[in-house]
């Protein structure tokens, strides 16, 4: 969009738990940066953004992202899935390596990085896998990856079943300072299930996915990070089982990290009852328990980072039977939203906490200097109107794919700007 | 009491009156199949179209049956001889089916909320003629029809259901059907074809056969699938005849007047004996001809509805 050597943005509440900062301040903005946060700066901007009333935010760090390049472009595609990024807030994001091909050799994250650096909108990073092609069998070289700029491995969409090589994985992923991401599901107990194992799937007749598939996998996981010492980060918790094994491990003082999605913590099981796909993610949907517990878990710090595990699927991939349809729901354009509606207007969350969650975490998790307002930053802010109330509608979403589990919902929150490295790469032109 | 659905999608999705109201309508139109000439003219100009993808003999004669007694032009596509076979969507095929005119559909499916799905994209009638192991309730409409005919009442008695309730369509309407008109349901099954929440549905559950047949009014036989489907497939077929096989002895135990019905098709010496299924206790066969007079009821029903929302969903 529009290059911009200096914006100023003025009068509003800034939040940055980086610095403890909650106050209505200026930003200025020159050549990528952040150079100055104080009250009333007077500076020859090129662009003056007002921000009265409004909440100004380091841009969104979403560290589970699947933008479908390579080989599913008409699913997404990074142009595509950036540009919903910016729309959603998200200055940055990890795209997951379970693209056809996999992210499992140096030629593949050139093949990437390429198109990044050619069509993204905002901070695009890569995640690697952790064995070739995603099968379990056999080792990626993680150090060539990693000095190829990959900043976590992962074989998400899958966990690595044989414990002996998820052991070497994580003393290689020490050795390297590189961040495994677990995908922490024993598909084994899970097999062909599609909703929460209980009342659910016997009400819809359809099979059950357990809260042991997920939790028995997150229990090893953190076993493997005690034993390796290597730091695990368990990615879209879904159950209650998980949060306390992930809050006993990190009273231990092991080198555990998680994160959950926003329809984990706004949505349960009752929502597939009607059999809508939108609906049919993995992990799947659980009880009202579950979600309290998901809640409790953000608010107490158990659950340290929000991401959206963006999952884009064609129409022809999610109207059709429910057992035959594809997992995942979409979630960069509404991550923010539904949080701000869920666990700031509930109360449940202060601002400063909710930055952590969005930003501040996840940048730290990754080892990215982001998430934060601090003079000399990379200049990666967005600008929310928090109250204001708009509906998800299909025909809105810049994403490709349209497979929302919140099509239809009244949301409160919505980005007015986002600035990604000093740019402006999105503005709210509807109001 | 009107009717204003447009689709017959599961006995979740009813009250307690709109129950009531096709068991009304079926004793009404039972009269018909008995007199000289079995017809009509209720559905005249009217097609129906039997969708099934799945093999079924009895229930797509039934409704085929039914619907020529309510004078409708009746069209069958089977997925062997449709375009089915070349992957045409569910949506497509009943989307096509709308554009022909037709009236309503009746659909067969092995998926789960397959005719939910197909009745969110027509605006034309669909009725679940049995979806995966979610609902068939006709055929539990029919159940209990039977069953009301016998002992002048559903409130009060006791239901045992027994045999694979985990992958029973079935049992899952009986259950929803019975409970909501206020008779008490036991299922009956090896512990691994229990599925996990089904007592939230209203049923009591055992594992011992005695327990179930003590007190009850009427038992419902499930058809037991062994070797066709590997995964849902009960191992031991005699083990399960042995401990959960309906003999003469074992009914020796149980009230001398008690209702024995199965869904059919049966497979004798397994789920039980057959001089039990041939037996005074059993109304098998009066289920097959009450199946006509209710789906006669829904199909007749449905075709006066319009009403879209069929679901619980908050």
């Amino acid at each position: 969009m529009t290059k911009n050597t200096k914006i100023l943005i003025k009068n509003g509440r800034v939040v940055d738990a980086d610095n403890n900062l909650d106050a209505v301040l200026d930003i200025l903005v020159e050549n990528s940066r952040i150079t100055q946060v104080a009250k009333n700066i007077t500076n020859g901007a090129s662009e003056i953004i007002d921000a009265t009333g409004k909440i100004v935010l380091p841009g969104l760090v979403d560290m589970h992202v699947h933008l479908r390049e390579p080989g599913r472009e008409d699913k997404e595609t990074v142009a595509s899935g950036s540009q919903a990024a910016a729309k959603g807030g998200v200055t940055s994001c990890l795209a997951m390596p379970n693209t056809q091909p996999a992210i499992d050799c140096v030629e593949n994250m050139r093949v990437l990085k390429n198109i990044i650096q050619k069509t993204a909108k905002v901070n695009v990073f890569i995640a690697a896998s952790i064995t070739r092609n995603r099968l379990g069998k056999e080792l990626t070289d993680i150090a060539k990856l990693k000095k190829e700029g990959a900043l976590a491995i992962t074989d998400d969409g899958a966990s690595v079943d044989s414990d002996e090589l998820m052991v070497r994985a994580l003393k290689i992923a020490l050795g390297q300072k590189i961040l495994a991401i677990c995908h922490s599901e024993d598909k084994s107990l899970a097999q062909k299930g599609v909703v929460n194992l209980g009342y659910t799937s016997t009400r819809l007749g359809l099979r059950g996915i357990s809260r042991e598939s997920e939790y028995q996998r997150v229990a090893r996981d953190i076993a493997l990070a005690k034993k390796t010492k290597a730091p695990v980060h368990i990615t879209h918790v879904s159950c209650r089982e998980s949060v306390e094994l992930i809050s006993q491990a990190k009273k231990k003082g092991i080198k555990v990290t998680c994160d959950t999605c926003p329809h984990y913590f706004s949505l349960d099981e009752d929502v597939v009852l009607a059999y809508d796909t939108n609906m049919k993610v993995n992990p799947p949907l659980r009880g009202k328990a579950d979600v309290a517990s998901i809640r409790q878990g953000l608010k107490n710090g158990v659950v340290d980072a929000i991401a959206s595990d963006h999952a884009p699927h064609t129409e022809n991939e999610k109207d059709i039977e429910f057992e035959r349809a594809e997992f995942g729901s979409i979630g960069l354009e509404t991550e923010l939203a539904v949080s701000i509606t869920e666990l700031i207007h509930t109360g449940l969350l202060s601002w400063s906490a909710l930055v952590k969650k969005l930003a501040l975490n996840p940048a730290r998790i990754l080892g990215l200097n982001k998430g934060t307002l601090s003079v000399g930053a990379d200049a990666d802010i967005i600008v929310v109107a928090p109250d204001k109330e708009w509906q998800v509608e299909k025909e809105n979403f810049l994403s490709k794919s349209k497979n929302s589990a919140f099509l239809g919902r009244r949301l409160k929150g919505i980005v007015e700007y986002t600035i990604c490295q000093g740019r402006i790469v999105y503005k709210n032109e509807v109001s | 009491m009107i009717w204003t659905k447009k689709d017959l999608l599961g006995l979740e999705y009813l009250t307690k009156e709109e129950i009531e109201l096709i068991l009304t309508t079926a004793e009404s139109f039972k009269e018909v199949s008995t007199r000289d000439i079995k017809k009509v003219p209720a559905l005249r100009g009217k097609t129906v179209v039997n969708l099934f993808y799945e093999p079924s003999t009895r229930t797509r004669v039934s409704f085929e049956v039914a619907a020529k007694r309510l004078s409708a032009d009746v069209i069958n596509i089977a997925s062997e001889t449709s375009s089915v076979r070349k992957g045409e969507t569910l949506i497509d095929t009943g989307t096509n089916i709308e554009a022909l005119k037709a009236d309503i559909i009746v659909v067969r499916h092995n998926a789960s909320g397959a005719a939910n799905m197909l009745a969110r994209h027509v605006s034309i009638s669909v009725v679940n003629a049995g979806d995966g192991w979610h609902e068939h309730p006709t055929q539990a409409l029919l159940d209990i029809f039977t069953l009301k005919e016998k002992l002048g009442r559903i409130e009060g008695l006791k239901v045992s259901i027994i045999g694979d309730i985990a992958h029973s369509r079935v049992a899952r309407s009986n259950i929803w059907g019975l409970t909501k008109l206020g008779a008490q349901v036991k299922v009956c099954a090896p512990k691994i074809l229990i599925p996990p929440g089904i007592e939230q549905m209203g049923a009591v559950v055992t594992d011992d056969i005695e327990e179930a047949l003590e007190d009850a009014d009427a038992i419902n036989i499930l058809r037991m699938q062994f070797e066709r489907d590997a995964e849902t497939a009960f191992p031991e077929q005699l083990e399960y005849f042995k401990n959960f096989g309906i003999t003469q002895e074992r009914l020796k135990k149980a009230k001398k007047d008690i209702v024995v019905m199965h869904p059919g098709p049966i497979n004798r010496g397994i789920e039980m004996e057959s001089s039990v299924a041939d037996g005074l206790n059993s109304v098998i066969l009066e289920q097959v001809t009450n199946g006509i007079a209710v789906r006669m009821a829904v199909l007749f029903l449905v075709s006066q509805g319009h009403d879209k929302k069929y679901e619980n969903t908050d």
